[in-house]
């Protein structure tokens, strides 16, 4: 090996500010992401607390130097095989899934997506609006290939169709192409797989599946956003109207003895975010906050809140949601809440719209992932790290763990234990002065 | 003629809502020296800078500018896109089309569309005028200084030797540790803080590489990212050390709330600390506590949750529990701040083990009475809507870290940054949490903002991250718009030398003349010393005078003449 060799998995913001620090120190990176755009769930949001920086905007650049950087190799659709062999030498086997586009062709010109009969809901959008089975993800989607969706696409699955091949001047179509094994070996592995959001109809009291102007937070972010589906109009599914009254629900499903015990950690500040900008986005409507504990502890945390409240007239109820249901017809829910006191009393409430703070849980994919790389879960699913000294080490030498990965955490956090990372990768690649 | 390339950014809606892109592109193409005007619907993405790139080469560009969103962003982003075409990068110019115009002007789209020309034919007007420049290079020293030896100063130094960088760390006390030293048991883990310090410092004193220096404190800080000059004072001995790198971990320091709940009056009245230290040395005598949470925090004049305290409390709690179960603890609390998995699990289980929590609120703080040893506490219950009286033998003050007295004078030295606390501020408060903005300069741990043992630990590998980048890299360019005088027109009046905050100008002698001459790898561009000249005799490259004149009568023509 010329250049000792890190695979990261997960191309988030944890995973991308870890390549980029480990590539700057002179480490070549094989990242591994499973959807076709590196990015995460950073790249969904449309701004982030308590400046209100817009997310795309500020993460859009690490994305490109990314994909850039002469250390970095991207395998983007992919997924790890298998692990095997032990620090410093794991033998890391790569599935680069079919996209069934020669990448090296496709120049994402669109004319392909343009002609696709076929459309499903965009996971991008997380619903809201629908994608081809020909597809780029987002318009900033890196790397800016399209990638053909097997379980939609006709030809793929019924073998009729074929317009995106005809259509492709650069003849990047393959329906042939078959998945490609990488194999490579690597000094040290960091996981950086994320979170999934918890699906909250599972949770049929808060009404999500069931009223149709109930959505979940990561939804009412894409509603937010300027290149959302909306184009930033802040309107309710029902009837595409705007909304005079909206509530957010927090701690749906967690800190819950019945689903998850955690505090998701980032839902508090994220919904006070939500509140402001859609009282910018629309000044009349008026905004409570159902919540438990108003977790406010990072830089300039608390006075967001209060400017939530002072400025932008945010009502914040300390009481947890009883039940959400349908209100007259299809638009709008009634909320039944309970007031405070010892003999508080149980309150109705219409709203025109209610946005779900889910539990965001530990990726689907961490049993499998753990048991790969020998390393524990902690009891809530997330990586173990019982190293106090080690704060980014799990329980198998030479595998790092950053972000949301090792349990609730928000963004800059998430970019300080990247780093971290990178120092611990560095320390067991340049041999340990001391030890 | 030049041969100017305008591109002009949607932003998705971003720009494109309030701004008719069409009209500022056409609008754009009949600019004096402009070659090729286009749009792109999100300038930044690889399609866009694929075709910034594509345009160089087919229409024979040899500057660039680009309408889009903010250059502390996006600058180095189209300034590579540029020299990847073969174009200087210093021949690309940035136009703030979006936070400057379309979004604070969203509902007036016509006049958005004219202040957009505007500041388009002034962005044309300056890159006509652009000069190519040569970046410089310069060694990176392979050593580092990391100032405070507290968790985080010792993890970032730890970490640093590890990767085999020799460093020097610099504390002003006695003893290493920090506020660890006053606290017997970190974190829900429970783990023994004497342990986690005396780990960190085995390493430290086993390494050949390891320069500490107690009892000491940094005087001057001289020079740029790869080679910095920091004078260590100890007594009256002073020592310069040459470094590549500096990390700021100086830490925090407890609030001691003079007056609040009979603190200073009552001698049971203490704080989360000194329970700390008792606990550590010999246990409780008391049997009825109450910890009084926010005391001093989330109040007017010191808004800030300190992040940390509820934590605390909890483990506290817990472990005055376990070592007497007849203890009685009460929390008065305004939130429970136990974010994430083991906080919220330590939440549960001090609930579990009997600890009562009473929630009070700012409007009606919990009043204090006291009569011989015995302690009242009124609280109003805001779960019960009702107020309760309390009886203690011992009253915990959970207070909120503050900034060190001497922050101010460490921010002076340093030349970084503070917030309204006094706490540093980092680079970028979301993308850039252990760096300064200031190159090669960093900050971990309580310094930045409160936090607990585990987190100052990653900050501190963090921190000493970044610091190895450089040195790992052994160089580092030197940006090239700096200042320059013109000796000819300086009077050597020492005017720059005063308002220049980098220490980067000094009077020379050159061949008997007296001129100012500035350092360009000090120097960064701030344009202070341009301001404060009286002859003239200063410019800044990529700012000059005639650059910026250039602006202001493309904006004269163009509101004059019109637009269309």
């Amino acid at each position: 090996m010329d250049k000792n060799r890190v695979v990261v998995i997960g191309g988030g913001i944890a995973g991308i500010q870890a390549s980029l620090d480990l590539a700057d120190r002179g480490y070549e990176v094989h990242v591994v992401e499973k959807s076709p755009s590196i990015g995460g769930h950073m790249a969904q949001l449309d701004k982030t607390f308590p400046t209100n920086d817009c997310s795309l905007c500020i993460l859009s650049p690490k994305m490109i130097s990314c994909a850039d950087h002469d250390n970095v190799v991207l395998h983007t659709y992919s997924e790890l095989d298998s692990v095997d062999g032990a620090y410093p030498d794991f033998k890391v086997r790569i599935r680069e899934k079919a996209r069934f586009i020669n990448t090296d062709r496709c120049t994402a010109c669109g004319d392909c997506i343009a002609k696709c009969p076929v459309k499903v809901p965009s996971e991008f959008e997380e619903g809201l609006s629908k994608r081809k089975a020909i597809y780029l993800p987002f318009p900033q989607a890196v790397p800016r290939k399209v990638t053909i969706d097997k379980d939609h696409c006709r030809m793929l699955t019924k073998e009729k169709c074929g317009v995106c091949k005809k259509i492709c001047q650069a003849g990047a179509i393959d329906y042939e192409q078959e998945d490609r094994i990488v194999e490579l070996s690597a000094s040290a592995v960091v996981v950086a797989n994320g979170f999934d959001l918890m699906d909250a109809t599972s949770m049929p009291q808060f009404g999500l599946g069931i009223c149709k102007d109930v959505i979940t937070s990561i939804q009412f972010e894409r509603i937010l956003s300027a290149s959302g589906p909306t184009n930033g109009h802040l309107q309710r599914p029902s009837d595409a109207t705007e909304p005079r009254n909206l509530g957010f629900v927090q701690c749906v499903g967690s800190r819950d003895a019945k689903t998850h015990n955690y505090c998701s950690s980032v839902c508090c500040m994220y919904a006070t975010k939500e509140s402001i900008l859609a009282r910018e986005h629309a000044p009349d409507v008026d905004i409570a906050i159902f919540y438990m504990d108003m977790r406010a502890t990072g830089k300039g945390f608390q006075e967001f809140v209060s400017r939530a409240k002072e400025t932008y007239g945010v009502r914040y109820i300390r009481s947890r949601p009883a039940k959400i249901q349908p209100a007259n017809g299809d638009s709008g829910v009634l909320m039944s809440y309970e007031t405070r006191g010892l003999d508080g009393e149980s309150k109705t409430e219409e709203f025109d719209m209610m946005v779900l703070c889910p539990a965001l849980l530990p990726s689907g994919d961490n049993a499998r992932l753990a048991e790969m790389l020998g390393v524990e879960l902690d009891d809530d699913g997330f990586f173990r790290t019982p190293d106090l000294i080690h704060p980014v080490d799990t329980t198998g030498r030479g595998i790092l763990v950053c972000g949301f990965a090792s349990g609730p955490i928000d963004i800059p956090d998430s970019v300080s234990q990247a780093s971290a990372v990178a120092a611990r990768a560095a320390e067991l690649i340049e041999g340990g002065e001391l030890r | 003629m030049t041969r100017i390339g305008v591109f002009i950014c949607h932003c998705g809606h971003n720009i494109a809502s309030a701004i008719d892109i069409e009209k500022v592109v056409e609008y754009a193409k009949g600019l004096p020296g402009v070659a090729y005007a286009g749009h792109n619907l999100y300038s930044c993405s690889q399609e866009g800078l694929g075709s910034i790139k594509k345009s160089i080469e087919d229409n024979d560009l040899d500057r660039v500018v680009v309408a889009a969103c903010t250059p502390r962003t996006h600058e180095p982003l189209f300034r590579r896109a540029c020299e990847q075409a073969g174009i200087n990068k210093y021949l690309f110019e940035f136009v703030n089309i979006r936070e400057h115009c379309s979004w604070i002007h969203a509902k007036e789209p016509e006049a958005a569309t004219e202040k957009a020309k505007k500041l388009v034919a002034m962005g044309v007007a300056k890159a006509a005028l652009l000069e190519p420049q040569e970046e410089g290079e310069s060694e990176v020293v392979p050593r580092t200084v990391v100032i405070g030896a507290g968790i985080s100063g010792l993890a970032a130094t730890a970490s640093l030797l590890e990767q085999g960088i020799e460093t020097h760390l610099v504390e002003r006390g006695d003893r290493v540790g920090g506020l660890l030293k006053d606290i017997s048991m970190v974190g829900p883990e429970g783990i023994c803080s004497r342990d986690l310090i005396e780990a960190l410092v085995d390493d430290i004193e086993n390494s050949p590489k390891a320069h500490l220096h107690l009892n000491s404190r940094v005087k001057e800080l001289k020079g740029f990212i790869g080679n910095f000059d920091v004078i260590i004072t100890k007594g009256d001995e002073d020592l310069t050390v040459k470094a590549g790198a500096i990390i700021v971990a100086t830490g925090a320091q407890e609030l001691q709330p003079k007056g609040e709940y009979g603190f200073g009056e009552h001698p049971a009245v203490i704080t989360q600390l000194e329970l700390e230290r008792r606990l550590g040395r010999s246990g409780l005598a008391a049997k009825k506590i109450v910890i009084v949470n926010c005391t001093g925090s989330r109040q007017p004049g010191r808004e800030y949750c300190s992040r940390i305290c509820c934590n605390a409390s909890l483990k506290n709690a817990i472990r005055i529990l376990e070592a007497n179960p007849e203890a009685k603890i009460t929390i008065l609390h305004r939130d429970i701040m136990s974010c994430g998995t083991t906080a919220e699990a330590l939440y549960r289980e001090a609930s579990e083990k009997g600890v009562r929590f009473v929630r009070y609120g700012l409007e009606q703080k919990p009043g204090i009475s006291t009569h011989g040893k015995s302690i009242k506490l009124k609280v109003f219950d805001e779960a019960l809507d009702e107020s309760i009286d309390l009886d203690a033998d011992l009253i915990v003050l959970a207070t909120p870290l503050v900034s060190p007295d001497d922050s101010e004078e460490t921010s002076k030295l340093l030349k970084v940054p503070r917030d309204k606390y006094g706490f540093f501020l980092e680079a970028h408060v979301k993308l850039r949490p252990v760096e300064f903005a200031t190159d090669g300069v960093f900050v971990c741990g309580s310094a930045r903002w409160p936090v607990s043992a585990r987190e100052s630990i990653w900050q501190g590998q963090a921190a000493a991250a970044k610091a190895s980048i450089p040195i790992s890299e052994g160089k580092v360019r030197i940006e090239a718009i700096t200042a320059e005088v013109d000796s000819e027109k300086c009077a050597a009046c020492g005017n720059c030398v005063l308002a220049c905050p980098y220490e980067a100008i000094e009077i020379v002698d050159d061949e008997g003349r007296r001129a100012a001459k500035v350092s360009e790898a000090q120097c960064k561009g701030c344009g202070t010393c341009v301001a404060a000249c009286h002859n003239d005799a200063i410019q800044q490259k990529g700012f000059s005078s005639r650059q910026l004149g250039a602006m202001i009568d493309a904006l004269a023509r163009a509101s004059t003449e019109g637009t269309q």
